[in-house]
């Protein structure tokens, strides 16, 4: 199973991005081989609009089940519902420590966006 | 001959200015309120009459059964408006900018047209008047689409005021690009220096020739002025801080119908411009 996790850096170590759509980078970790893979994900990031449905849908084209994020606007948590990936929202500390808390069950999915739509 | 008028800060006059000299003509004239977000001119305006029509807009819609997932109208779309997860595309029509590009580019002719309104159009006479507004749908993110429709019925040879919106986006980059002159309306104030100086810049960037009307004109600092003198912006009018003046716009009167003095600065204002725009025709 894969579990998205947006970030600002490019590891484990590095903090987790509140942001979704223009999040730094989003790493997709292979729970079972713990390989990690990291997403630049600048393009999306400086999208002029839709950022979170771009960004939904190249989590969905990785494969991940699961994505951990600060927030999460209307237009993404609709894409990612479409795409049938759940979501855990306000999550921060590093992206590793995400992962822990993730693994031992502490996590809550959101049942809808937890942000505001941006024009 | 299109005259716009405009401003970067709000509440500087712009309304005043438009019906004022729009009523100080006789000759046949139409009155555009561009500003969609907040239309007034009707306000002060009032024909008898007005049609009202409902405007819309292309937004694309996928036919299941002959899209096969391909992507292409999602890559396409710079503003992500389609979006596809597995085979089925997403249609998020409140970002559509209604290209149609979709439509072009789908091998499958999966995508058709529907629609999505944008708000109304009030078209009505008043005098030697056609004055007409749009009214933006309340939810309606973009106003250019509806701005544009408003300006579909200027025709080659009219002698067309605009009221333009405030601001220096798109709202009002969309209402200001067709005129021949634009009057910028603004108040001898810090702020209305300051986005006075960013409209300059706009109106310049679209090469249209623009004069000051500088409203309020008694009060605030000589920072206006300085700033008018250093660009060489020609100031065409002042209008003075005065209760009288407050008071008949407060009841939606015009300035030109109290006034006989008024109407001779407002039609005096037009015909300077008429000058200033045809100089620059020649000088073309």
């Amino acid at each position: 199973m894969k579990v998205a996790i947006t970030a600002r850096g490019a590891d484990l170590s590095s903090e987790v991005d509140p942001r979704f759509g223009r999040a730094a980078n989003i790493l997709i970790i292979d729970l079972e081989t713990m390989e990690v893979e990291t997403i630049d994900n600048s393009v999306t990031a400086n999208s002029f609009k839709g950022a979170g449905i771009q960004a939904a849908t190249m989590v969905h084209d990785r494969g991940a089940e699961v994505l951990m994020t600060g927030y999460c606007g209307p237009k993404a948590f609709q894409t990612l519902q479409a795409a049938g990936i759940r979501v855990v929202s306000e999550v921060s500390g590093t992206v590793g420590e995400a992962l822990e808390r993730f693994r031992t069950g502490e996590v809550q999915y959101l049942d809808s966006a937890n942000a505001e739509s941006h024009w | 001959m299109i005259i716009s008028v405009a401003s970067g800060k709000g509440g500087t006059g712009k309304t005043t200015v438009s019906v004022n000299l729009a009523a100080s003509l006789e000759t046949p004239l139409k009155l555009l309120d561009c500003d969609v977000e907040e239309p007034n001119v009707h306000l002060f305006i009032q024909p008898d009459e007005m049609v009202s029509r409902t405007e819309s807009t292309f937004v694309p819609v996928i036919d299941e059964q002959r899209c096969n997932g391909c992507r292409k109208c999602a890559d396409l779309c710079e503003f992500n408006a389609l979006a596809v997860i597995g085979e089925k595309v997403l249609v998020f029509p409140e970002l559509c900018h209604s290209c149609e590009g979709c439509r072009e580019i789908c091998p499958e002719q999966a995508v058709q047209a529907g629609s999505r309104e944008l708000g109304t159009i009030e078209t009505g006479s008043w005098q030697h008047v056609i004055m007409s507004y749009g009214r933006l749908r309340v939810g309606e993110a973009m106003s250019p689409p509806l701005i544009a429709r408003v300006q579909s019925i200027i025709d080659p040879d009219d002698l067309v005021i605009i009221d333009a919106p405030p601001g220096t986006s798109c709202p009002a980059i969309n209402a200001m690009k067709v005129s021949d002159f634009v009057l910028l309306v603004t108040e001898p104030t810090p702020f209305g220096l300051h986005d006075l100086v960013l409209t300059v810049e706009a109106v310049r960037q679209l090469e249209i020739p623009c004069g000051l009307v500088i409203n309020r004109a008694d009060i605030g600092n000589e920072e206006v002025y300085r700033y008018a003198r250093r660009e060489s912006l020609p100031i065409l009018m002042e209008i003075p801080f005065e209760r009288s003046i407050a008071e008949i716009y407060s009841r939606g009167g015009l300035l030109v119908e109290h006034s006989e003095e008024w109407r001779i600065r407002f039609s005096g204002l037009f015909d300077t411009i008429n000058d200033r725009a045809a100089l620059q025709e020649v000088g073309r």
